[in-house]
C-alpha cells in the first residue's frame, strides 16, 4: 500500500477528532427554539408512530433552557395533537415551565393547562390540580385557584376520578402551606395510582426536597 | 415439494446470509436508543421506551425484509440461477410462491423475535397482537419486494419503489386529512387534490391502522378494528403475489 495512502487517513482522522473536539457543544438558548410545527405536519413526520413522536418532541424541546412561551405552547399543542393520551405535554407545562417567577410567563402556562384540561376532563385534571396549587402559593392569586378547583369538581367526574378530587376546592382552601399541600397531593395521587411512573417520581421527590429547602424545614 | 425445498433454502440464505444478527444489531439499536432517552425523560418513561423500540423494531423488520428479499432475488437473476431454476419442470407459479413463502417465514421469524422485548412493557395478549400484526406487515413488504425486484430487476430501484410504497401506505391517512381539513381550499384545485389524494388511497393498503404502538402502551384494539387491519394487509399481500405471478408469467426467460 503506497505510504500516502496510510498517511491520508491518519491525518484525515486526526483532523476529525480535532475537529469535533473543538466544537464545544452548547446548551440551546432560548433565541434557538424553533418555530412548532402544525400538528398535521408532526402526525405526517412520525409515519403512524404518534406515540412516540409526541414523546420525542417533548424531550426534545425540554432541552431548551427558558424557551419563549409562545413557541413552547405551540409545541405542547402540537404533541398532544398527536397523542391526546400522552401526559408528557401538561406535565412539562404544569411541574416544569409554570413553575417560574415570571407571574405573567406562570399564568400564560396555568391557562394553558386549563384549555387543554377542558378537552379530557376525566384525564387531565391532575395537571389543573396541581394548577390550582401554584395559583394560589405562587401567584397568590386565590380566586384563579377556586376558579381551577371548581372547574375539576364540575367537569372530573368520571369513573376514575377519585372522590378527593371532586373536593377540590376544599383542599385549595385549607389553611396550609406550599409544601404541606403539595405532600398531601402527590401522597394522594400515589395513592389513587395516578403517579407510577418511575422517573415521574424520582422528579416528584426532587422536587419536594427542594421545596423543602426553601421553606427551611 | 419443490415449493417447500424453494422456501426452506430462502430461509438458509437468509440464516447464512447474516440476518440473525442483523436482528440482534437492531434489538440492540431499539433497547440502547430506549435506554438514553428514557434516562433524560421527566416523566412517561416506561411509555417512552416502548413506544421507541416499537417504533425502531417496527421499521428495522420491514427494512430487513426488504432488503433481504431484493438482494436475494437480484442475486438470483444476476448469476442466472433463476434461468437454471426455470429450465427444471417446475410451474412458474411454485417457483415464485415457493419464493415467497420463503420470505414471509424468515419475516414471521423476525416479527416474533422482535416482538418479544415488548414483553417488559406490555402485557403478553397486547405483544402478540402487535406482533401478528408485525408479520402481516412483514409478509406485504415482502410481496411488494419480490415483486419489485423481479419487475425492474435493479437494485436500487427495486428498493426505492419498496420503501416508497410502505411510507405513502404508512402516511396516506394523514395525507387524507390534511387534504380534508377545515383548513383546505375549497377551490376547484382544492378539490381536484383532495379527489387525487382518494384515488391513491385505494391503491394502497392503510399501515397507519396497522402494528400500532397504542395497543401497547393503552389498550388492546377491538377485534373489528384489527380483522380490518390484518385483512387489509392480507389482501394487499395477496395483490402483489398476484401482480408479481403475472409478470412472472410474462418473462421470457
Amino acid at each position: 500500500m503506497p505510504r500516502w495512502v496510510l498517511g491520508l487517513l491518519a491525518l484525515s482522522l486526526g483532523a476529525q477528532l480535532s475537529w469535533q473536539a473543538t466544537s464545544s457543544s452548547r446548551a440551546t438558548d432560548a433565541a434557538d427554539v424553533p418555530h412548532p410545527p402544525p400538528p398535521q405536519a408532526l402526525r405526517l413526520a412520525s409515519f403512524g408512530e404518534h406515540e412516540a413522536a409526541a414523546r420525542l418532541a417533548m424531550v426534545y424541546i425540554q432541552s431548551f433552557r427558558s424557551p419563549e412561551l409562545p413557541p413552547l405552547l405551540g409545541w405542547l399543542r402540537a404533541a398532544l395533537e398527536t397523542d391526546p393520551r400522552s401526559h408528557y405535554p401538561l406535565f412539562l407545562a404544569a411541574r416544569v415551565y409554570a413553575e417560574n417567577t415570571d407571574a405573567e410567563r406562570t399564568r400564560g402556562v396555568l391557562e394553558f393547562v386549563h384549555q387543554e384540561f377542558r378537552r379530557d376532563p376525566d384525564r387531565r385534571w391532575p395537571w389543573l390540580a396541581h394548577a390550582a396549587l401554584l395559583a394560589k402559593h405562587r401567584l397568590k392569586d386565590l380566586p384563579l385557584a377556586r376558579r381551577y378547583a371548581q372547574a375539576i369538581e364540575r367537569s372530573a367526574t368520571g369513573p376514575g376520578v377519585p372522590l378527593w378530587a371532586g373536593q377540590m376546592e376544599i383542599f385549595i382552601l385549607e389553611d396550609m402551606n406550599e409544601l404541606e399541600a403539595a405532600r398531601i397531593m402527590i401522597a394522594s395521587l400515589l395513592e389513587s395510582g395516578v403517579v407510577h411512573d418511575p422517573a415521574e417520581l424520582r422528579f416528584l421527590k426532587e422536587r419536594l426536597e427542594t421545596l423543602e429547602g426553601k421553606i427551611g424545614r | 415439494m419443490p415449493a417447500a425445498i424453494l422456501a426452506r433454502s430462502i430461509l438458509l440464505e437468509a440464516r447464512r446470509g447474516g440476518l440473525p444478527w442483523l436482528a440482534a444489531a437492531s434489538l440492540v439499536l431499539g433497547l440502547g436508543l430506549a435506554a438514553f432517552l428514557s434516562q433524560v425523560a421527566l416523566t412517561e418513561s416506561l411509555a417512552l421506551q416502548a413506544a421507541l423500540v416499537a417504533a425502531v423494531l417496527r421499521a428495522c423488520a420491514v427494512f430487513l425484509v426488504a432488503a433481504q428479499v431484493t438482494s436475494s432475488t437480484l442475486r438470483e437473476i444476476d448469476d442466472k440461477g433463476l434461468e437454471l431454476m426455470l429450465s427444471l419442470p417446475v410451474p412458474r407459479a411454485t417457483h415464485y410462491l415457493g419464493r415467497l413463502a420463503g420470505f414471509v417465514v424468515c419475516g414471521a421469524a423476525l416479527a416474533a423475535a422482535f416482538a418479544l422485548p415488548l414483553l417488559l412493557w406490555a402485557p403478553p395478549a397486547q405483544v402478540a397482537l402487535w406482533g401478528l400484526s408485525l408479520a402481516c406487515e412483514t409478509a406485504l413488504v415482502a410481496a411488494a419486494a419480490l415483486f419489485f425486484a423481479m419487475t425492474l430487476a435493479q437494485f436500487v430501484p427495486a428498493i426505492a419503489a419498496t420503501a416508497g410504497l410502505y411510507l405513502l401506505a404508512r402516511s396516506i391517512g394523514a395525507i387524507q386529512a390534511i387534504a380534508t381539513g377545515p383548513l383546505a381550499e375549497a377551490t376547484v384545485a382544492g378539490r381536484l387534490a383532495q379527489h387525487a389524494v382518494d384515488a391513491v388511497a385505494l391503491l394502497l393498503p392503510r399501515l397507519d391502522g396497522a402494528t400500532r404502538t397504542a395497543w401497547l402502551l393503552y389498550e388492546a384494539p377491538s377485534a373489528l378494528a384489527y380483522g380490518w387491519a390484518l385483512g387489509g394487509m392480507l389482501l394487499y399481500a395477496l395483490l402483489l403475489a398476484a401482480a408479481g405471478l403475472f409478470d412472472f408469467h410474462r418473462r421470457s426467460v
